[in-house]
């Protein structure tokens, strides 16, 4: 076993584990935090896709030690009091999401292009920047239509760097 | 995935330290290859050393007439280091290529270089470009660095530093990503210093990265893409499997090869 200590969504969690698990897993087991989720494990699909130290990264794809001092933020951290982040709103009003397995993915993997590449996003950014996250439902398209619309939206919100 | 022990050493000398003394250890970078092979089995070190918090092993810096980049950097910071798109712009777009925006927040350039998978990009680079791969122990020109698939030069407990790159007058690189995983299916750098011109192939070749010499031969004569007119890649020795067949990836050499000329004359 080995100590390791993290912020994850504001709150400092320190927690022995075992050297093997996976962030993930620390946050999905240990922190009760199931919003992040595992679609293929093999660091293909981006349904895993957390913050760490601001930076989008597959979860599934990182010991939770390597993350030892680091600022985690899941899709959790996103909303405040109620009220949903820009981009969690135009998954919704734009029908982004089917199943919405990977939609927790997509939405942090879509605030971290708006923190890299501005407000204004066109579509080939967008599909280009997507590359690591698979949708088995949508076909995309209302994805890149609310991935676009988060993005203008976020311009005018405090919300817009995640929480970090 | 099996247990193993985890080390977190914060100099070049503590690591090096660990991976003498401890038994079956292995150096963890970005883990982007290395926790995956651990997950399917493939890989089961009982000691692992976690390079992260060795701040000595990041960053880029220009020296001279080369940028020298720290083993432990990532491609998301080479991509976007405004010293390499100034100095050696065709190597911060092959970072930017590699995978997806997630892989490139982790994955670093030693971590590749020492892996040598026959489909990365940066062992293209290297060799084109005619790099110095830096280790704790020595210096190892990048022609006797990659050795055939997933091989290298590097002995036991030997860890990459950092890798210089020579500033090439003209450099490019172009890929055929494999649609799925956006490794190459073949890639090919050019770089032309001087009067020389190094070619090398990627994602192509049965044992890994290789120079290819008619074309070298045809560029230094005139540098530009209608010099390749003519000139085929050979089918033998290289690659063959679902994604394609050796006949195929030797037909798409010569594309990337000409349209990486293109891109490093401006075209
Ligand atoms: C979904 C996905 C897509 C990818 N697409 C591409 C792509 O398009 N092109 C491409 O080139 N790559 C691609 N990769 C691979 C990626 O670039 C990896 O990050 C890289 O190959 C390994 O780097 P790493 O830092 O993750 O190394 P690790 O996985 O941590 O280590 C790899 C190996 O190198 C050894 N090692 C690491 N650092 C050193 C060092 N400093 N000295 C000596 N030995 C060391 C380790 O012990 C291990 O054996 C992809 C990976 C994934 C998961
Ligand atoms: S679960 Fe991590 S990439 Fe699919
Ligand atoms: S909505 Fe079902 S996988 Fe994307």
């Amino acid at each position: 076993m080995a100590a390791v200590s993290m912020t994850v969504n504001g709150h400092s969690v320190t927690a022995d584990i075992d050297p093997r698990t996976l962030l993930v897993q620390f946050i999905r087991d240990n922190q009760r935090l199931t919003g992040t989720h595992v679609g293929c494990d093999t660091s293909q699909c981006g349904a895993c896709v957390v913050h760490v130290d601001g930076k989008a990264v597959k979860s599934c794809t990182l010991l939770a030690l390597q993350c030892d001092g680091s600022n985690v933020t899941t899709i959790e951290g996103l909303a405040a009091g109620g009220v949903l982040h820009p981009m969690q709103e135009a998954f919704r009003e734009h029908h982004g999401l089917q199943c919405g397995f990977c939609t927790p993915g997509m939405i942090m993997s879509a605030v971290d292009i708006v923190n890299r590449k501005g407000n204004n996003l066109d579509e080939h950014t967008i599909r280009e920047e997507l590359e690591g996250n698979i949708c088995r439902c949508t076909g995309y398209h209302n994805i890149v239509k609310a991935v676009e619309a988060g993005a203008k939206a976020m311009a005018g919100s405090s919300m817009k760097r995640a929480a970090e | 995935m099996y247990a193993f022990t985890y080390h977190r050493p914060e100099t070049i000398r503590q690591a090096a330290g660990l991976l003498s003394r401890k038994e079956d250890a292995k150096l963890l970078a970005g883990g982007h290859t290395l926790l995956p092979t651990m997950k399917q089995r493939l890989a089961s070190p009982g000691n692992v050393v976690d390079l992260g918090k060795v701040a000595e092993m990041k960053g880029i810096e220009r020296k001279g007439r080369a940028v020298v980049i720290g083993a432990m950097t990532t491609h998301a910071d080479v991509a976007g280091s405004p010293i390499v798109q100034e100095a050696i712009p065709g190597l911060a777009a092959l970072a930017g290529n590699i995978g997806d925006p997630h892989v490139r927040n982790r994955g670093t350039i030693g971590g590749s270089v020492a892996n040598n998978d026959p489909a990365a990009d940066y062992p293209a680079a290297c060799l084109a470009m005619g790099a110095t791969i830096i280790t704790n122990k020595r210096k190892i020109a990048a022609d006797d660095f990659f050795q055939g698939m997933f091989d290298t030069a590097l002995e036991e407990g030997e860890i990459i530093t950092r890798i210089s790159f020579p500033m090439p007058g003209k450099a490019a690189y172009m890929k055929f990503p494999n649609p799925a995983s956006r490794y190459a299916l073949v890639g090919v750098c050019v770089a032309k210093r001087g009067s020389e011109v190094r070619v090398a192939v990627t994602g192509a070749g049965a044992s890994g990265v290789f120079r290819w010499a008619e074309a070298e031969a045809a560029l230094a004569k005139r540098f530009s893409s209608k010099s390749l007119d003519g000139v085929k890649a050979k089918a033998a020795g290289l690659n063959a499997d679902i994604h394609a067949d050796a006949e195929y990836r030797a037909h798409l050499i010569g594309v990337m090869a000409r349209r990486a000329v293109d891109a490093a004359v401006g075209k």
